[in-house]
Parts: structure tokens; sequence; C-alpha cells
């Protein structure tokens, strides 16, 4: 039973991170119905800053500042960059394109993904780079009940991963910005007529939802300690299922299913076999599909004319 | 990069197509006798231009290809062949496809199974006139299979699917049954293609075979664009609902299309495992499949023609053309001065540019060179005659990494600051950010031309679709504002 609960607890861990990078895909796929698979890269993009910031204060071993005051930092910065690239990239390669036919942006978000990805061996190149997050986060600090063990990094991902879904939550019910971002997804013509400026409600959605994968970045680094220029896109992989099984475009929907997805994927690799976890996945993807096409807390949508 | 909004046309914009401007004699055409070649072009029909271009490419080797050129020439024919297939689920049903190198790699793998020892204690040695056929046939079963859980469902869920499916294929093939599908090691030891006691071994022979295959799969395409699937496939890419009323099947449709674009993929698939003799999980993989998606994109989705054209162009200068660091110069510095002959008007302000970059060039080169010596000692990475032009031109550090990165980094700011804003100041950028272009290309760029490829190829899709998203050869669709 004690080999349940740690895989649960495993499972929940790379689940809060999986939710996060979905919660920002379903944002961006709310206001502008687009797949953004440049998503996954600016979550590596995050991982990497938070390496870059680790080595400015002096590397794992010898920090120069106390250990919380670096995680701040750490996520700020990274949150900040991926969030300023996510509106950059929106400027850029998204709005000239926002009344083209519709596979003309995924086309160009491909190719962003692939540029990025590239961009960033070109920059740091093909090497892993290791966090050494035991270095200055004991994995002893953590608690256990009975034979499950928690470890201070897996609380960490926990309590930040449900407090940023359930600030980004009220943010989206209860502030005006909120409205807004709800008021575009709906219908964004009716929306600017309205006086809402939909360019500016888009750039924050966007910037909301690439500060949240690059925090995601950072937290895979603590919790997987290497970081490499390929990492984006299984993750952005993992969080298109996440998005898509809970329901495109809701978010409690992408939470469930970020959780989900980890979950299975932990149970999968601790009872079965760790070869077979990315097929295993894409079936529940699939079942998923067949069973509840709009997903397990998406609405179904009627087409209009 | 697109430097300034094309002027607008004389006429009405909307509902005035390509098409439609043909049909009613609307079209100009180039001044002189440009004009005079393009319209005789156009009368010469399709199959006449196809048939002179497959006799161009079989006369190709005549000229004398190295064994690395003929190669580089099988290659690309074999993207241009995925790309014609490609084009019918893309182009033509408007489906994005990210799977779509996972049914070459079935192609592959099934024509590997077929002809080589890997099932049972002899093995199957088919022949290939029975194995391929077989293997497309699988290959489109597949494409149903992968297309059915979906067939419901918007485009953007088949792009998930298909590039799980993608995803999948390489793990699955990577892992399961490493007796039969060979794991990591992949199948070696294949037999080449052979029918009636004719095998072919020569890297020759699969350059013809390749190019007879690419003109007739391109004729068959064309007799099926405007044949009555063809005509729905295109229907639906307009607009679903529209063609639902119409009484088109728009799901099956959508699946056939699905289907189609498999069985190219499959054949493409098959003679590139019998040409390499071996295959390998990695083959296919999603960068070869962004590599497909250039050259359609480039070439213009939607265009038989174009796929072709975009796909060799992509390869060519991609894979052969830029390993060379002498002849990659002449392409980079060629494309930049193209593009600026092309966007910049009027001449005057071409000619202000272009001398200002030199003059910049130079003084920048000079005050570097008083200041430091080592910051201009590392000399350009080129080879040739533009490393002589450029030597005291631009500014190569003694060790030009680092700064060769924070270079690429300012320019690509500088080139989405470009776009963004207008006028007089866009020109004044435009002098720094083609010399920075130049400082990143000499110090790091030619040095890494895999990495430099796959950059290029992003930007392909990237810069195509936002500044003529018909591509080269493909026709401009207007957009009626609803």
């Amino acid at each position: 039973m004690g080999f349940f609960f740690q895989e649960l607890v495993n499972g929940l861990t790379v689940g809060a991170l999986y939710s996060l990078v979905a919660l920002g895909f379903s944002m961006v796929y709310g206001v502008l119905k687009l797949l953004n698979f440049a998503h996954g890269d600016l979550y590596m993009v995050g991982a990497f800053v938070g390496y870059f910031v680790i080595q400015w204060f002096g590397g794992p071993q010898a920090l120069s500042i106390p250990v919380p005051l670096l995680l701040v930092i750490m996520f700020v910065a990274a949150a900040l960059l991926t969030g300023g690239m996510g509106v950059a990239i929106e400027r850029f390669a998204y709005r000239p394109l926002r009344n083209a036919p519709r596979i003309a942006p995924l086309i160009t978000a491909i190719g962003i993904s692939f540029f990025l990805e590239n961009a960033a061996l070109l920059l740091f190149g093909g090497q892993f780079r290791i966090y050494n997050t035991p270095d200055f986060i004991s994995f002893s600090s953590g608690f256990r009940i009975g034979s499950v063990s928690i470890d201070s990094v897996q609380i960490m991902v926990i309590v930040l991963g449900i407090a940023l879904m359930v600030g980004l939550r009220q943010l989206v019910v209860r502030t005006k910005l909120g409205k807004q971002m709800r008021a575009v997804a709906a219908d964004r013509e009716a929306a600017e007529m309205l006086g809402i400026n939909v360019n500016l409600t888009i750039a924050a959605t966007f910037f909301l939802g690439s500060a949240l994968a690059g925090v995601a970045g950072v937290m895979a680094g603590l919790l997987f300690n290497q970081v490499t220029n390929t990492i984006g896109f299984l993750a952005g992989l993992k969080a298109f299922t996440a998005a898509v099984v809970g329901g495109i475009g809701s978010i409690p929907g992408a939470m469930l299913g970020g959780l989900l997805i980890g979950v299975a994927e932990s149970f999968i690799t601790g009872y079965v076999s760790s070869t077979y976890t990315n097929l295993l996945v894409f079936a529940l993807l699939i079942a998923v599909m067949l069973v509840r096409p709009s997903g397990l807390l998406g609405q179904v949508r009627l087409q209009k004319v | 990069m697109s430097l300034d909004s094309p002027p607008p046309a004389a006429g009405p914009q909307v509902g005035a197509d390509e098409w439609v401007a043909r049909q009613e004699h609307r079209r100009e055409y180039l001044p002189s006798w440009l004009g005079t070649v393009q319209q005789a072009g156009e009368r010469l029909g399709w199959w006449p231009k196809l048939v002179l271009a497959g006799l161009a490419g079989l006369a190709l080797p005549l000229i004398g290809l190295g064994g690395f050129q003929l190669q580089v020439g099988i290659d690309s024919l074999v993207v241009a062949l995925l790309a014609v297939g490609l084009n019918i689920v893309v182009g033509w049903a408007g489906i994005l496809d990210l799977g779509y190198v996972a049914f070459m790699g079935i192609g592959a793998y099934g024509f590997a199974l077929l002809s080589s020892a890997q099932i049972g204690s002899a093995g199957i040695h088919l022949w290939a006139v029975v194995s391929i056929p077989i293997v497309m046939i699988v290959a489109a079963i597949m494409g149903l299979v992968v297309g059915w859980p979906s067939r419901r469902l918007l485009g953007d869920y088949l792009a998930i699917v298909t590039l799980f499916f993608g995803e999948a294929f390489v793990e699955f093939t990577n892992n399961v049954a490493p007796g039969t599908f060979g794991g990591p090691n992949g199948i070696p030891g294949l037999d080449p293609l052979r029918a009636f006691g004719i095998s072919l071994t020569s890297n020759e022979s699969y350059y013809y075979l390749l190019v007879i295959v690419l003109v007739v799969t391109m004729a068959v395409l064309r007799l099926l664009e405007t044949s009555r699937t063809g005509r729905a496939w295109q229907a639906v890419r307009e607009d679903p609902l529209a063609a639902a009323s119409m009484t088109i099947p728009v799901n099956r449709v959508k699946l056939m299309a699905f289907a189609f674009g498999a069985m190219v993929a499959a054949l493409a698939g098959a003679i590139y495992a019998a040409q390499q003799i071996s295959v390998f999980p990695g083959d296919f993989d999603t960068p070869f499949l962004i590599v497909v998606y250039a050259g359609l994109i480039l070439g213009g989705a939607g265009s038989i023609a174009g796929a072709a054209t975009g796909a060799l162009v992509v390869m060519v200068i991609l894979d052969g053309v830029l390993r060379s660091p002498t002849y990659s110069g002449y392409i980079f510095y060629g494309v930049i001065l193209l593009t600026l002959v092309a966007k910049l008007r009027p001449w005057r302000r071409l000619g202000m540019v272009l001398a200002a970059t030199i003059a910049l060039g130079f003084a920048a080169h000079a005050i570097a060179g008083a200041i430091s010596a080592t910051a201009v000692a590392g000399g350009p990475q080129s080879t040739g005659m533009i490393a002589t032009a450029l030597r005291d031109w631009v500014i190569v550090p003694a060790n030009p990494q680092t700064p060769g990165k924070f270079g690429f980094v300012l320019l690509v700011c500088l080139l989405i600051g470009l776009v963004q804003i207008q006028g007089r100041w866009r020109t004044i950028l435009l002098v720094p950010a083609i010399y920075l272009a130049s400082f990143v290309w000499e110090t790091i760029l030619v040095a890494q031309p895999s990495v430099t490829r796959q950059l290029m190829i992003g930007a392909i899709l990237i810069v195509m679709i936002n500044a003529r998203p018909q591509g080269l050869l493909g026709k401009r669709r207007v957009e009626v504002p609803v």
C-alpha cells in the first residue's frame, strides 16, 4: 500500500506541473482558438532561466543568497522572461494571422517551436545542464507518513502549483481582466464592439499563460534536476493531452487533466513499465476523445453559422 | 522579412482572386518579354510542363554529379514525394497532419519486414511490385484508424492526435518487440527494390526511379485534384458547413484525404528504405516532419508543382549547399540582397541603405580594431570570395562564440522590432540589422550548418506564412470579409 501512495504523491507532483503548462495552453486556446505549439518551448526556456539564476548566484554549492530568496528570484525571472517572450511571439507571429485560415497560425506555431528549440541548441549547446537541487534543498527535509516520503521540493511544487491555479481561477472569475478574457473567448467581435481592448486582453492572456509555463519549467528543473533544449516538446505534448482530456478552454478542466495525466503516468511507470508510459497516455487520450469528445469538463459547443 | 507592405493593387481586392481574374482575362502579366514568356507558359498546359521538368530531372546526372550530390538529389526527391502527398492533406483538405512521417515510417518498416531476414527463419523476400502496394494499403488503413477517433471533431483535435501518433510510432518501433522491429538499431540488410529479375542497386538507378515515380505521382494527383473527390476536398477546406449542406460527406472526405496522403507517404518510405538498405526509428521523428512542412509551405500549400519545387529547394539548399561554407555564404548574402531589392522602394532608398551598411561596417571594424586587436582577430568564417570581401568589414573577435550568441539574441529582437515599426525608423534600423545578421553569420552560424539548417527551416515556416501565405507558386486566396 505504501508503494501505491508513494506513486500517487509522485504522480500528483508531476501532475501539478503538467496542469500549470496545460493551463496556459488552455487559456490561449480559449481566447484565440489556437493550439500554441510553442508553449512547451517556453517551459524549456523557463527551466534554462532557473539554471542560469542558480549559476549567477554562485552555483548550487556556494550560493551567495539564502535559498528562499533564490527560489523567488528564479520563479520571478522565469515568469517575466517567458511571459515577455509569449507576448512578443503573439505580436510578431500570431496577430498578423488572426483573420487568416485556421491552419496558418498553427503552422507558424510549429515554426516558432522548432525555432526556439534550435535557438536554445545554438545558445546553450545540446548537453544536459544539471540543477544539483539536492545541494541546496535537502531531500530529507520533507516529511514521512508511514513508508511514504514527500520531500520539500515536491511539497513546494504541489503547494505553489495549487496556489497559482486557484489564483488564476480567481483572476478569471473575479477581476475585470478576467471578465474581458472571457468576453474575448466567447465572441471577439462582440467584445470589441463593447469597447474591450481585444489586443491588450490577448496580450495579457499570452503573458499569464507563458509565465505559468516558465514557472513550471523552473519547477521541472528543481524536480527532475536536469535541463536540455528538447524537454519542451514532450512536456508540451503532455500539456496538450491534459488540456484536451480536461476539456480544452476550461481552467478546472486543465487542472484536472494535468493531475490525471500525471497520476496515470506515475502508476503506469510504477506498475507496468516506463517503456509504455507515452503509448498508454496516448491510449488514454484516444479513449477520452471517443467517450467525451469535448473533454471531461468541457462544454459541448454548438456550431454557429 | 516583410519590409514594406505591398502597394494596394488596382481594382477590387475582395472577391477577385486568381481564378476569377484568369477566367475573366483580367490578369496582369509582367512587363515586356517576361510577360510573353509567362503567357506562353500558361498556354502550355500542365502535362507538357511536367514532362519537361521530368526530362530535365532525368538529364541532370549526365552533367556528372558526384556521389554526394547524387545522395542529396535522392533525399530531395524523397522529400518532394512526401511534400506532394502532404499537400493532399494540408493543402487540399486543410487538415493539419502532424503524424505524416509516421506513415512514411510504416511504409519503410513494412517494406523492411517484407524484404529482409527479419521475420521467420529465412525471412520474407517479396518482389517490390508486390510489397510496395501492400505497404501502401496498410498505411492507408492506418490513416483511417488514426483519423477515425477524431472524426467528429475539429481539425485541432486531429492535429493533436496525429502529433501523438507520430510520437507513438517512434516509441513503438524503439521499444516494442525488438526481435521484429529491431529496437533503436532498426532493421539492417534490406533487399534492393527488385521485380521480374531486375534489381536496383546503384544510387543512379534510385535517382532515375524517384524522378519517374515523382512525375507519375504528380500527374495522378493533378487528375485527382480536378476530380469529384479533389473538388470535394477543397470545398471542405474552404467551409465544412457549406460543403456539408451541399451533401458532401465531410468526415468521409477528410478521412479519404488522410488515407491518400498516407499512401503516398508509404510509397516514399518504401523507396527510401530500399535505397538506405536499412531503417531506423529516428529517421521518422518530428524534425523530419518539419522539413517536409517547410518545403510545402515555401512552395505553396495547395499547389502540386509548388509542393514539389518547395521541397526540392529546401532540401538542395539546406542539405546540400549549406554544408559548404563557401556556397552557403553566397546563398545567405544573396537572399538578403534579393529581399532588399524586391522589397525596398524607391531605388534611392535601397542605395542609401546599402551605402550606409557598407560604411557602418568599415567604420565599426576600424574603431573596434583601434580599441583592441583581438576584437577583430578572428576573421570571417566563410571561405572564398566572400571572406576576402568581408575581411575588413565585419568584426569577428578571436573567440567568436560568446559574442556571436549575444549577437544572435540581439538580432532576433531587432528583427521583431523591425516588423513592428514603420516608416523612416524602419529604414534606419535596417542598416544595423543587416550588419548584425552578417556578424552572427560569420561568428557562429556558418560554423554550425546543422543547427543553422534547423533555424532556417523554422524561420521559413514563420516568415512565409506571414509574408506570403500562398507560397512561391501557390494561388493567392482572397478572403471575403464576413
